[in-house]
């Protein structure tokens, strides 16, 4: 009978297409973002921040990186606590993306100096060897519109001051997209929270070991000479080539990092690797 | 009765411009695939991937695939209801309006205004003037159903008006936006829900354009071209009810592992592995209708193009349904596989399906003998090739890739950093460029094919093939 009458086939195939729309689609809006899964510290975008946020959706960043941590153990140890369905309230539209061409970002705030971005975006293959990021020195020279920003923070009832829009005549969207980096999965503390407790002793398992410092040495122009140096002379960390320091002091500084200096923690190399480089940085101290 | 006057110079300009708006698509494609590999041809602020990319995308799915879609559905339509398209006045509209759309978004998205919503990314004046073109496409097919002259509605017009309504739905609901300024809009959703949405929208837009569409591209060309009717018409019923209606539930398949609740990833995975059914029913359909007709893939280069293009359509509803489990996606999703597994299905099922529906009309609306079977032969091995080349080696890719990102020392560390996963890319990046400078090779020959029959092939003669609706 359907197959004779369009009208009543259409009416059949829209029923169709809106049963599973209905119970997949719309009836989660009843449970998501609302008191069940809000997080109290969880705080909307500054103006500047917002305004990085859309330079980096305006160039696609979501083509090539993600903004979602998954609950698996090799996501969680390298890039940081998995992601909680409040944390992205006040995110519109999502960037969660679907593609890792470059790593997640989910948890990039706090990892790394304002410094390291400046640099990284202007030439990306000077921070990170082999990278295949374009290059993104040129937004330094856009400024941003405090007027359309106000426009932006009232659609999207976020609050804000006028000294904040005031200030963006001062930025460009370099700094926009830097302090919206910056922002991305730090408003829960999941940085200590997520800090390995270093117990008992620590005894250098390597002194003296030739292929150890070889190790070190390899390790150490991948992850350390883009902010300390080819040569350790220091650049935007300090210099490292006189390190008095003894071995189990400079491990836990190299495994979990200095938050409040911009230095990265490096725990996630395993403790093998962490001290091939403290191998390596003393043993040139020694020469 | 009088053989009614159908109107073809529809179909021939639609056949124009979706090849055009293809060939842009593989172009712009082979560009992104070079930038992949040689960050230096990224050329700021308009040229880089971030926002080629989406115009790659635009371009093969809502130039290209839709293009075609327009251009048989006008055709079929006529056939199967035996009357001129309601409309010719609002088709012409819809032609133009078509261009001036992809236009505006190629040029908005490398201007940069873009919602970030994968295959949804064209700003809001750019949504509206898609919705105004899809609503004078629906009102056109929709009328000429209901003023039919054949009583009985064939299979090919029930994928069609789901397609129909099915992009409608889906396009509105995720187009809901806010707008800041004439180039700038905020999604009304927020965080989970939109991303719920949006997946919601992004896996049955390849349903209703990708799925649908070609399906009843397929139902109608390959019975017309060996001459044979389809081979079950119970098995078309059940598998055209089931998918369309298993289909709405699988999107968040999408979201696995992320904060969106789980019981929807469960339905999403279970309903996916559900949908392998309905899929296979249609090619299980199209391989017995081949019944005492297999010595066609020989003689006759439109069933090899038909016959293979639903193969890949069956290998990636399995390979879809696969990725849409929890654990095989925890391990494989973000890495490389992703993207081969789309194209599989863009270059091997939805084009050789598209190719397939090209060569057979362009003969009729012309009424010209196609110039070369030789050359149709060549295109299909190139593009064939360069698809296996383009998909195998970035299978490789994935699961190379995702191996790394998951391998751990005996302390419990991580093996690799993420630099060194993606320096291992390098190879298989290239080798897909290679795949698809192959593919558009075969695309050229495909082109010069088509100018060639149109411009000086033979005028047909035998009345085997009968000029169609000219008067």
């Amino acid at each position: 009978m359907w197959e004779k009458r369009p009208i009543l086939f259409l009416i059949l195939a829209t029923a169709a297409i809106m049963t599973g729309t209905t119970i997949t689609m719309i009836v989660p809006f009843l449970s998501v973002n609302t008191e069940a899964d809000r997080i109290e510290s969880v705080k909307p975008y500054t103006p500047l921040q917002q305004e990085g946020r859309d330079v980096y959706i305006r160039e696609g960043c979501n083509n090539c990186h993600t903004q979602t941590v998954r609950p698996l153990v090799s996501e969680v140890l390298r890039y940081g606590e998995y992601s909680k369905s409040g944390e992205f309230v006040y995110d519109r539209p999502f960037l969660w993306g679907s593609k890792r061409t470059g790593p997640d970002l989910a948890r990039l705030g706090g990892k790394y100096p304002d410094a390291w971005h400046y640099k990284h975006m202007a030439s990306p293959r000077t921070m990170i060897p082999g990278s295949n990021m374009p290059d993104y020195g040129w937004l330094s020279k856009n400024p941003l519109d405090p007027d359309l920003a106000r426009r932006k923070m009232k659609v999207l009832d976020f609050p804000y001051t006028e000294k904040q829009i005031a200030d963006l005549a001062t930025k460009n969207e370099m700094d926009a997209i830097v302090a919206y980096l910056q922002k991305l999965g730090n408003d829960i503390p999941w940085r200590k929270a997520a800090q390995t407790t270093i117990v008992g002793d620590l005894k250098n398992p390597f002194i003296g070991n030739k292929d150890a410092i070889e190790a070190g040495e390899h390790l150490y122009e991948n992850s350390c000479a883009p902010c300390h140096g080819e040569d350790r002379q220091g650049e935007i960390g300090p210099e490292l080539t006189d390190i008095d320091m003894d071995d189990a002091d400079l491990y836990e500084i190299i495994h979990n990092g200095i938050s409040d200096g911009g230095m990265p923690a490096f725990g996630s190399l395993g403790s093998e690797k962490v001290w091939q480089l403290v191998n390596y940085l003393k043993e040139k101290d020694d020469d | 009765m009088d053989t009614p006057q159908y109107n073809t110079d529809i179909v021939r300009s639609f056949i124009l411009w979706s090849v055009i708006w293809g060939l842009v698509a593989i172009v712009v494609g082979l560009v992104v695939s070079v930038q992949m590999t040689n960050p230096e041809l990224n050329f700021p602020p308009y040229f880089t991937f971030g926002r080629l990319r989406p115009l790659h995308t635009n371009a093969g799915i809502y130039g290209w695939a839709v293009g075609v879609i327009f251009a048989t559905f006008y055709y079929i339509v006529q056939r199967l209801c035996k009357v001129r398209i309601w409309s010719d006045k609002l088709a012409t509209f819809q032609l133009w309006f078509f261009n001036a759309t992809i236009i505006a978004a190629a040029i908005s998205l490398l201007l940069g205004f873009n919602t970030s919503k994968e295959y949804h990314e064209l700003e809001w004046p750019v949504d509206i003037m898609v919705v105004v073109l899809w609503v004078a496409f629906a009102i056109n097919i929709i009328m000429t159903i209901i003023k039919r002259q054949e009583e009985q509605m064939y299979i090919s017009l029930w994928y069609m008006m789901a397609a129909i309504i099915g992009v409608a739905i889906l396009y509105l609901v995720n187009a809901a936006e806010v707008p800041v300024s004439l180039f700038k809009s905020y999604s009304i959703y927020a965080g989970t829900n939109d991303a719920n949405v949006q997946w919601w929208f992004g896996h049955n837009a390849v349903a209703m354009v990708l799925t649908a569409p070609p399906l009843a591209m397929f139902y109608y060309f390959l019975p017309k071209t060996t001459g044979v009717p389809i081979y079950s018409h119970k098995i078309s019923i059940i598998s055209f009810w089931s998918l369309i209606f298993m289909y709405l539930w699988t999107g968040t398949h999408h979201l696995l592992w992320t904060p969106v609740p789980d019981w929807i990833q469960t339905l999403a995975m279970a309903f996916s592995l559900m949908l392998i059914a309905p899929s296979w029913g249609s090619v299980i359909n199209g391989y017995l209708s081949m019944k005492g007709q297999w010595h066609q893939m020989r003689d006759n280069y439109l069933v090899k193009f038909l016959i293979i293009g639903i193969t890949f359509y069956g290998l990636q509803t399995l390979q879809g349904p696969m990725q849409a489990i929890r654990s095989f996606s925890a391990f494989i999703h973000y890495t490389d596989w992703v993207p081969a597994h789309i194209h599989m299905g863009t270059m091997g099922w939805v084009s050789m399906i598209a190719f397939a529906s090209i060569y057979y009309l362009v003969p009729r609306i012309y009424g010209k003998e196609l110039y070369s079977i030789q050359l149709a032969n060549l295109h299909f091995w190139l593009i064939l090739i360069g698809q296996l080349i383009w998909s195998i080696s970035l299978w490789i890719a994935g699961v190379l890739q995702a191996g790394m990102w998951n391998a751990m020392n005996p302390d419990g560390s991580l093996t690799y950093t993420f630099m060194e996963t993606m320096v291992e890319m390098y190879p298989y990046w290239w080798a897909r460029t290679i795949g698809g400078v192959i593919f558009l090779a075969g695309v050229l020959v495909f082109v010069f094919n088509l100018i060639k029959t149109i411009r000086g092939g033979e005028s047909l003669v035998s009345s085997a093939v009968p000029v169609e609706g000219r008067a």
